[in-house]
Parts: C-alpha cells; structure tokens; sequence
C-alpha cells in the first residue's frame, strides 16, 4: 500500500486524517485543537509530571495512537527501519526549538491549518512565519546544511519509543499516577477509545502518505512539488466543512475560547522557529512523531525534545496565553506572549541559524 | 555510472543530490537509499522528469539505477 505516490491518493489520505480529526473535535476535544501534535505532547508531558501546568495535564491517548500506529503499518507493510546516529543531540535541540515555537504561536502546524479552516485570522498570520521559517531552512538545504547520515541500529531500538507509549496508556488506564486536569483544555477530550483509535488511523494513513506540513511547503519552494500539499488541503477542506456545517466558523481575530492570541509579531515569529527547525529535522512535529514510529532513534529523540521543550515553556513561563471572556464582567481579555516567551523565541531562531548554517554534508 | 551515495540521509537530501547528479551529467545515474519513502520519492522524481527508474533491493536498502 502507497498512499504518496500520486496527487488523489493523498489528497484521500489528507480527507481521512481531517475526518479523523473532525470526528476528535466533534466527540470532546477542545475547540480548534482537534489534533494538535504540539498540545497534546505539551498535555502528555503534564499528565507525566513533567510541568505542573493544571490546565493542560492529560495523557493523549491521540499521540500514543499516531505513533503505534506508525509502528504497526510500519512493521505489516515492512518498512520499519531501526535507524540511528544522525546527529541526535542537534535534534533533541531543535525538538525543544519546535516546542517553543509552538507554544508562543499556541499551536503546531497542523493546528495552524486547522485553525486556519475554523476563519481565525491569527492562524493565517502565522502562516506567514511559517512559510519565511521554511523558506530560510531551504536556504541552510541549498548551502549545504545536513545532520550527518543515520546507520542500522538494533531492531529493538527504534521499538522502544512506540513500547514506552503504551506504556504511558497503561499507566493511563490501570493506575493513579498519571495527572488529569480538572478544568482547562487538558480536562476537555474525547473518550480515550476514540481517541485512540482516532490516533492509529491517524497514524496509520500519516505513514503512507509521508504526511509532513513543513515538507509540502519545503517541496514547493525548493522542487516546485505540490504532491504534499494535497494532503495539507485535504485536512484543510474537511475541517472547513466541519466548522462551517457545526457554526464553528468565526472570521476573525481575538475570538475567546479559541486558545490563540493575537499578538501578530509572535505568531509569525513563533511559527518562523517552527518552520524553520522543522526543515532542518527533516519534517514538523507530527512527522517526527510518524518517524520515530517507524524505527527512527534520531526522530524519537527530536520527540523527546518536544516533551522537554513543554515542560520548559510551562515550568519557566514561556507559553502564550490565550484570548479569554471573563465570565464576571463578559469582557474579552486578551491574550498574550509573556515576555520570558520572546527572549526563548528570538534565541531558538538564533539557534536555528548556528545549527542551519554550521552543519555542512560532508562530501 | 555516476553513483549518489544518499543512504542515512534525511529528506530531502537524497532527492537534492539526486537532482544534481541528473543535472550535471547525461549518462545513468545510481542512487543508493535506505528508506523506502526515500525509493519511492526517488523514483517519483526520475518519473516527473521523463526519465526510467529500475530499482533493485539489496538487503534492506535500495538501488535506484535512472536513465
């Protein structure tokens, strides 16, 4: 099965993943996150423990799904590759850099697509950034930029990413370590059997389409390749149609209960460092998350800095604020970027420059 | 045979190299590869730019012959 090697297979793909997320907003996830990687890795590492952030702590049974998903159509239609050695540390980086990003725009790429669909305007500035971010990774590409090259690892390891999720489902299910939030977004989620199953096929058809937001934009830039991009419009129809036939479409800025902000500076410049570390990591976040479904050590260990890159916007303030009614006065209060989130900001696009324009393929 | 050595490398280096190997010569070109995404986009390029792809698997890596 090869959903990536033609314009209507993945165009289908993109249909099934924005049903797939359409059906999460529709059964409990919070309003125009739906799937959003950047989140939901944000709530895992909450639910861990690893900040104490008590609006966004859940474990996402959708992040355990998108990768295990990955593993099991990975290891049926034998493209599982344990792989490691290129350049991990580099990538653990640039995972944090993502996160970041993320958090300061208040979404991953595929959120911003999702928002886009949904009429917030915010999402569309961000776009922006996203796009400048990717173009200049293209530019470190075409000047020689490369992590080094990966080796054949131990079949094992490029398992034990997808082993410690479920593992995180287990504890999920069966004990009482894992933190839930009680109020918030991270209390606001589809039934964990939805959810995923809803991950697993998300998962599953993300792999054979070679889903990547970054990469359909880096193709267009740099190969004139509009192949990705179908699956990105694919995602974005349905969830258009979703908003629009549930009266979820509000054409706007500063629209409350949308968990965005609209700071226009720092939605460009926080998806500028998405777009811009994803091209030098080789995808955007859910990419790495397929990736290291695969049999990639170098992807999990960007995942890893994901979930680092979470605990450190919650644990040191970093993370947006989202535009909000107060309930007492019915006034809009708007959201914003603390300013330890732009200090982090400008020096994880300083970091995307030393890495992006320091790391030459060796010839 | 010019060969592009593209095993290990993340995208889209592969298909850059690929790109400029095609480029810079008319003879066939060789491109090994290790992830089969990576054969696929490979073979997908050498498609779009009217040229013929014949792909070999040796081991769990693939050669990619383009002419």
């Amino acid at each position: 099965m090869n959903l990536s090697d033609s314009k209507a297979k993945l165009t289908f793909a993109g249909i099934v993943c924005g049903l797939v997320a359409a059906c999460l907003a529709y059964f409990g996830n919070p309003a125009n996150m739906a799937f959003c990687i950047a989140c939901f890795v944000r709530d895992t590492a909450g639910a861990l423990g690893m900040h104490s952030a008590a609006a966004v702590q859940y474990a996402r049974p959708e992040i355990i799904g998108l990768i295990c998903g990955s593993f099991l159509i990975a290891v049926v239609t034998k493209e599982y590759r344990s792989t490691a050695g290129s350049s991990p540390m580099i990538r653990f980086i640039l995972g944090i850099v993502i996160m970041v990003g993320s958090l300061v725009f208040l979404g991953c790429p595929l959120r911003m697509v999702i928002r886009m669909s949904a009429g917030d305007l915010n999402a569309w500035v961000a776009l922006v950034g996203f796009i400048l971010g990717v173009c200049t990774g293209v530019l470190a590409l075409k000047n020689g930029f490369s992590l080094g090259r990966s080796h054949e690892a131990n079949a094992g390891s490029g398992a034990v990413l997808p082993a410690l999720m479920a593992g995180i489902l287990i504890l999920a299910v069966a004990t009482p370590l894992l933190k839930f939030s009680e109020s918030g977004p991270g209390s606001m989620h589809a039934p964990l059997m939805i959810s995923l199953i809803g991950g697993l096929i998300f998962g599953a058809f993300a792999q054979k389409s070679r889903m990547c937001f970054a990469g359909s934009i880096r193709d267009i830039v740099l190969m004139k390749n509009f192949d990705l991009i179908c699956v990105i419009g694919g995602v974005f129809v349905v969830m258009l149609v979703y908003n629009v036939a549930m009266g979820k479409f509000v054409l706007g800025f500063n629209t409350p209960g949308v968990i965005a902000h609209s700071e226009f500076l720092w939605n460009i410049l926080g998806m500028y460092a998405v777009g811009f570390a994803a091209v030098l990591a080789g995808g955007c976040p859910l990419r790495q998350l397929i990736l290291a479904g695969q049999g990639s050590s170098d992807a999990a260990v960007t995942v890893l800095g994901l979930f680092v890159g979470a605990a450190l916007c919650h644990n040191f303030g970093l993370a947006a604020s989202g535009t909000a009614l107060n309930a007492e006065t019915q006034e809009i209060v708007a959201g914003a970027v603390p300013a330890a989130g732009k200090i982090a900001c400008v020096i994880c696009i300083l970091v995307c420059f030393v890495i992006g324009f320091t790391n030459k393929r060796k010839q | 045979m010019k060969i592009v050595d593209a095993r290990g490398l993340s995208c889209p280096e592969p298909l850059m190299l690929t790109a400029e190997a095609l480029k810079s010569g008319e003879g066939p070109v060789k491109v090994l590869v290790s992830e089969p995404h990576q054969r696929t986009n490979v073979e997908k390029y050498a498609k779009d730019h009217g040229k013929k792809a014949v792909t070999r698997e040796t081991g769990s890596e693939f050669e990619i012959v383009i002419q």
